[in-house]
């Protein structure tokens, strides 16, 4: 052989020492889960369990979007359409028909959101960075404006008064407790799904496709339709997340389906860090935690001023997002 | 002329127009099987558009292209790929955040025909990681198998890369200027590992070092604006008089202006 030894800059890692640091850093993550899911547990004895409800859904909503741009690449501005339509099948569906248990509901909610996530996908899928975006808007536009027509809706209106029902037909949701430990159950479940959809064979060819697509292509990978089944994905989840704040609030309303709820998610997810697995929560809880206490006291509709002067701080200074640079910080010092 | 038989990949008339530009003028080009054939010319000569055509990267204005006999002109680069036409790429093509061991491994998994299964375990791609390491063994990247791709010199990317076109098991390597932009040792290591996947395979490549091409390929094309200017081996092309005009003829010009 010729010349292998000239250039040997790049660290040699032992196999072995691989095998162990991967493994360490699963059982690092396993109990960093478990903390936060006893954290979670817990938490409604000390916080008000609908708030938490809210945080919940959003920060579902918040991972189901990282789910598409952090992994798959695809920046969408049109994910408040799935939100609203997850929330206004199951609002619908429960409030005319009083025999259907809520799972199902949810469930209902969560695959007219899938199925509009295929029709959205197929019609942008094709296109590359910002003229995806702006497909996706004016889809998402077009949907908005059918909310406001359709009668189911309820328009402007929305719909009130969604039952909130029993769960299998034996658990009372009227009590927030019960709610609120169904809610983390679909979090964690739909949770779940992100990760193992990440860590999957599926995960290895969309992470290739995100780093080199035409390397991807000429491997023989058809990128359309990996980069389709993320986005349907996406939007079962985010339908979920809508489904289930409908249930929460027993409102379905014109807001989910607003362009600025597209907006809001993309804050979330760059304010926690696009592309790790805890920046959507950390960027959900933030937010949602900004809206709901500032709104409340003497700076009421500041509270936007303030969340758009965090997200101009928050791209100049740290654009990996709050998770990302606690991730640079500890690989820096550890 | 040999017969037809032997053809592995033919372009009949091939052209490609960028608005009323014409960069490819009615090419056709046949290369045989068990062949490395260099695709060479001056810049701009239209190499890179031939290279970009053939694998579909590019649509062709008119002209067919045909592997094993069969026209592929209109499938998706993709599709061609799965019949064993497999590119390389100019800039080194690897997965910057994935391992060396997992960018041959995302090749190898296309036969398996799991990469929609979301559901399932990475752990279920495991079964590929002994048969990647000898493909990384082969290219003498073994021992960076767990590096993290984007911390590999240059040279090594471009190894790295050929045994991911490898995994692949392709009847034809498609390589666009593989030892482009590298130093003296690393052209060598290419030159001898080209050789060896060369062996039972068909190799088109398009090469701007003219060295390189004396070395290995067994029969040249050359172009120049577009259209082919000659073909045969390395000898008679480089004795070519029309070659030596079109190839060496702005190095000859400013030569002489130099001495003037």
């Amino acid at each position: 052989m010729t010349n292998f030894e000239i250039n040997s800059v790049a660290q040699v890692v032992q196999p072995g020492a691989v095998e162990e640091r991967r493994m360490a850093a699963v059982r690092r993550k396993r109990w960093f889960y478990m903390a936060l899911l006893v954290l979670a547990l817990v938490a409604p004895l000390a916080v008000y369990p609908v708030f938490l409800m809210k945080l919940l859904c959003f920060a579902l909503f918040a991972c189901a979007f990282n789910l598409l741009l952090g992994y798959a690449g695809l920046l969408s501005f049109g994910h408040a359409a799935f939100l609203a339509s997850g929330g206004y099948v199951t609002g619908f569906l429960l409030t005319q028909y009083s025999g259907l248990s809520t799972e199902l509901g949810i469930l209902a909610g969560t695959l007219a959101s899938a199925l509009l996530g295929l029709v959205f996908g197929l019609l942008a899928i094709r296109r590359q960075g910002i003229y995806f975006a702006m497909i996706t808007l004016a889809l998402a536009q077009l949907v908005f404006f059918i909310y406001v027509q359709a009668p189911f809706t309820g328009g402007e209106n929305g719909l009130h008064g969604v039952p909130r029902g029993y769960l299998l037909g034996l658990f009372d949701l009227n009590n927030n407790m019960t709610m609120y430990y169904f809610v983390l159950a679909l979090f964690v479940f739909g949770f779940a799904v992100i990760q193992r959809t990440i860590h999957s064979p599926y995960g290895q060819v969309l992470k290739a496709i995100r780093e080199n697509e035409p390397r991807a292509i000429s491997l023989g990978y058809n990128v359309a339709a990996h980069k389709l089944l993320a986005f349907v994905i996406s939007a079962a989840l985010t339908g979920l997340a809508g489904s289930t704040k409908t249930v929460v609030f027993q409102l379905a309303s014109l807001t989910d389906a607003h362009w600025h709820m597209s907006g809001e998610v993309i804050l979330m997810t760059l304010l926690g860090g696009v592309g790790t697995v805890v920046g959507p929560l950390v960027g959900a809880t933030v937010v949602v935690t900004l809206q709901s206490y500032l709104s409340n006291g003497p700076l009421g509709e500041w509270v936007h001023v303030i969340l758009g002067v965090i997200f101009v701080i928050c791209v100049l200074l740290f654009r990996v997002g709050i998770v990302g640079w606690v991730l640079k910080l500890a690989r820096r010092n550890f | 002329m040999s017969s037809s038989a032997n053809v592995v990949l033919e372009t009949r008339g091939l052209s490609k127009e960028f608005r009323g530009f014409t960069a490819v003028d009615s090419v056709n080009l046949r290369v045989q099987e068990g062949h490395i054939h260099a695709l060479i010319g001056p810049n701009g000569a239209g190499k890179t558009t031939v290279f970009n055509l053939l694998t579909k990267f590019l649509a062709p204005t008119r002209g067919e292209i045909l592997y094993l006999g069969k026209p592929i002109t209109r499938l998706q680069p993709n599709e061609i790929a799965r019949l064993g036409l497999v590119r390389s790429f100019q800039i080194s093509a690897v997965f910057g955040h994935m391992t060396v061991l997992e960018n041959v491994r995302v090749a190898l998994q296309r036969k398996l025909s799991n990469s929609l299964h979301f559901w399932k375990s990475e752990r279920s791609l495991d079964g590929l990681n002994e048969q990647a390491l000898q493909m990384l063994d082969d290219v003498g990247l073994l021992d960076y198998a767990h590096t993290l791709t984007i911390e590999l010199p240059y040279g090594r990317k471009r190894a790295l890369e050929l045994a991911t076109t490898l995994a692949l098991e392709p009847k034809v390597l498609l390589l666009d200027e593989p030892t482009q932009g590298m130093g003296h040792e690393d052209v060598n290591m290419v030159i001898e590992l080209v050789r060896k996947a060369a062996v039972g395979r068909t190799v088109l490549m398009v090469e701007h070092n003219l060295g390189v091409v004396s070395e290995l390929c067994d029969r040249i094309t050359v172009l120049a604006r577009g259209a082919v200017l000659a073909e045969g081996d390395y000898a008679s092309v480089s004795a070519d008089a029309q070659v030596r005009e079109a190839y060496l003829g702005s190095e000859a010009a400013s030569h002489e202006e130099a001495h003037a």
